[in-house]
């Protein structure tokens, strides 16, 4: 970080001008491997949302009269938000729980947090058919109340702006305005509280939006615990993705990150999987007490069965088992593993109900179209690509420059 | 201090709010009782399969042309250019006759799920969608039980498509379109509980020529249109499986979760952030 800004104090406009402008020319190198494969995914997707727009939905995609939500249902909203729940489950630990350990990845977690929410939510926006409507349910041309979509939906938005708080410390810090960042600093508990409140709800949520689909939904993923299900993976389902996320970070921006983080990250990795292996064996034994109740003995043995065995052995239970042992041995590379497995996991159980379970017995199934997949695609590399950008330049990985614990 | 005395009325407001939204809804549903919903009751025996109604409700609702009958071969659905369908089905006791549309429920999914009060139960009974406020999520059509609303998948500006029962008609006193037309009195248009008698009346004045049951007067907790059949529903293709309850029901009892946990958690967090906060403050100085 060579041209990164040594400011010390609150800047007057036209300097700030200036910083401004030359924060947003790009930083580093143009032709990396990731920039060629993603910028041209992205203009094929800028391209592909244009014809969805023009054209309506129906152009881009294979969605029916049956099957009215797909992948970007599916996967984008329902799967993002499962992976975004690092967020919440991270500042319940570090600023309910105080455990001071994991401080140093807070940060970093919640601006993960956040652009999943702005992106993936932001990706609902493709797939509503009048997304001019979108303000209605919040400025009251219908409040429907009795919608779990709408309770959704208020959270969406509530939970960024609690998320937006949680991080912009981080911001104030970046333009060096010592008085907005202790006001901004002062008001995370209270965001903090007010986040978790909100993302215990709608995790759930998301899940209780299905409830209504009972007769369309394979009875083996389908119970009136979904939304408890939802929320209890999405613990586990955030963790493994700091993990991951975490080694990607670590390697990429290498340089940001001071010594005494580097050294902390085994530490924090080896404490995060041993709450992924006690999540997900709630969890699964959770699924368990919801199969033997249902009753469903006889659904095991057909083509459905083997694919419900494989989920909850292949990518729960085995995977526990990983956290377990990797925690036991302190083997950081089979905790990276086992977050892997569990985050196929994830999204192999969000697409089970949204998409592969959901009309399972139609004769002609709904198989994504090459220009969903692109479409997801494109929305991911922007994300990361904002992630990035704000990466070098704010300090989220890097420590926070030195007046602001003179501040104090 | 001021930080926790923002925090706290953060959370009371946002409680208040959701106590308030929480009451509204149980009060909604309380005063749908004393509603007399109108609906229409479908007799397939009187049916002759001569189409006329799909070409009425074409007429009502501005919808392109029904296919000629000779060009139909299989069992068709209501699509987003028509709204309803006669379809012919070879049963037990022959050639049956089987008209499908909304079913417009006493306690609709799709009115349930819509955000935006897009999709509203009328005083009267028919199921309505109001283009003013759909933002076109298509959360009705995931939650209704017999896939009714139908999306144009293929519009810039697309719309939710579905039979209305002719409610502009209603509301000048004329009947839907369909029930006013059919020659052969196969659809009979009144008040929901009329009807019912009215079906369990033919049903014991002949209990040879119906089986012995109004489809609808249970189904998802009963539907506006009701069904008299010669032979069981499922030989017309009818889902007999769903539920005899609301469908709106299934998601109540998480609803109604959401106000409490609005008061207790933040409490809770509050609480637990308190007692933890004191007891880390000499192990290590850190900002935050």
């Amino acid at each position: 970080m060579s041209n990164s800004p040594q400011i010390i104090g609150d800047r007057d406009g036209n300097s700030m001008w200036k910083f401004l402008v030359s924060e947003f020319r790009p930083k580093g190198k143009w032709l990396t491997p990731f920039n060629i494969i993603s910028i041209p995914v992205m203009l094929l997707g800028l391209v592909l949302i244009i014809i969805r727009f023009w054209k309506g939905i129906g152009s881009i995609t294979n969605l029916t009269q049956e099957i009215p939500w797909g992948l970007w249902i599916g996967f984008d909203v329902v799967t993002g938000v499962a992976f975004a729940g690092g967020a919440y489950v991270l500042t319940f630990m570090v600023y309910i729980l105080n455990m001071r350990k994991y401080h140093s990845i807070v940060r970093v977690t919640v601006l993960n947090g956040f652009l999943a929410y702005v992106f993936y939510a932001g990706a609902l926006l493709l797939d509503l058919g009048r997304p001019w409507h979108v303000i209605n349910p919040i400025i009251g041309n219908g409040f429907g109340t009795s919608s779990v979509l709408f309770l959704v939906a208020w959270h969406f938005l509530l939970y960024m702006i609690a998320e937006l708080i949680e991080f912009s410390p981080a911001v104030a810090e970046w333009l060096g305005a010592r008085r907005a960042r202790k006001i901004l600093s002062g008001m995370t508990i209270a965001a903090v509280i007010f986040g978790i409140t909100l993302s215990t709800l709608h995790q759930s949520g998301l899940g209780a939006l299905y409830l209504m689909a009972k007769d369309k939904i394979h009875p083996l993923w389908y119970s009136e615990f979904i939304p408890i299900m939802f929320l209890v993976s999405s613990i586990f389902a955030g963790l493994s993705m700091v993990i991951f996320e975490g080694s990607i970070s670590h390697k990429v921006f290498f340089a940001q990150i001071s010594e005494k983080n580097h050294q902390a990250q085994k530490d924090i990795i080896r404490g995060l999987s041993k709450i992924c292996a006690g999540a997900m064996f709630a969890y699964f034994f959770l699924q368990l007490l919801v199969f033997i109740h249902g009753q469903n003995w006889d659904l095991l043995n057909t083509p459905m069965g083997y694919w419900f065995l494989l989920e909850m052995l292949g990518f729960v239970l085995f995977p526990m088992i990983l956290f377990f042992i990797s925690y036991r041995t302190n083997n950081i590379k089979l905790i990276k593993i086992a977050a892997i497995i569990t985050m196929a996991g994830v999204i192999l159980n969000r697409l089970n109900v949204t998409v592969i379970g959901f009309r399972w017995d139609m004769a002609i199934r709904y198989v994504p179209s090459w220009m969903e997949f692109t479409v997801t695609l494109a929305v991911i590399f922007t994300e990361i690509w904002i992630f990035r950008w704000v990466i070098q330049r704010m300090p989220v990985l890097r420590d926070s420059p030195s007046w602001v614990n003179e501040n104090k | 201090m001021g930080l926790n005395r923002r925090g706290f009325l953060k959370v009371l407001g946002v409680t208040g709010m959701t106590l308030a939204i929480g009451k509204d809804t149980i009060a909604a549903s309380k005063g749908k009782n004393d509603v007399e919903f109108y609906g229409i009751l479908y007799d397939s025996t009187r049916c002759k399969g001569c189409r006329g109604c799909e070409y009425d409700c074409e007429e009502a609702h501005h919808l392109p042309e029904p296919l000629p009958s000779n060009k139909i071969a299989a069992v068709r659905k209501t699509d987003e250019t028509c709204n309803t369908v006669v379809n012919k089905y070879k049963t037990s006791k022959g050639e049956v006759f089987i008209k499908r549309q909304c079913m417009h429920c006493n306690e609709p999914a799709c009115v349930a799920a819509c955000l935006t009060q897009a999709m509203h139960k009328t005083k009267m009974g028919p199921v309505t969608w109001d283009g003013n406020k759909c933002m076109g999520c298509r959360y009705c059509m995931v939650s209704c039980p017999w896939d009714m609303p139908k999306f144009e998948f293929h519009s810039a500006n697309p719309k939710i498509q579905k039979c209305d029962m002719c409610f502009e008609r209603l509301k000048t006193g004329e009947s839907p379109a369909c029930a006013f037309n059919c020659p052969n009195e196969a659809l009979l248009y009144g008040k929901r509980r009329d009807l019912i008698k009215e079906g369990h009346r033919r049903i014991s004045e002949k209990p040879g020529l119906y089986v012995d049951q109004i489809y609808g007067e249970h189904a998802a907790g009963g539907t506006g249109w009701l069904y008299l059949s010669p032979v069981p529903f499922e030989e017309l293709g009818m889902n007999t499986n769903l539920q005899q309850s609301s469908y709106p029901a299934l998601t109540k009892g998480f609803l109604y979760t959401v106000p409490s946990v609005f008061v207790l958690v933040p409490a809770l967090l509050l609480g637990i952030h308190q007692s933890t906060k004191d007891s880390h403050l000499n192990e290590e100085k850190e900002d935050e």
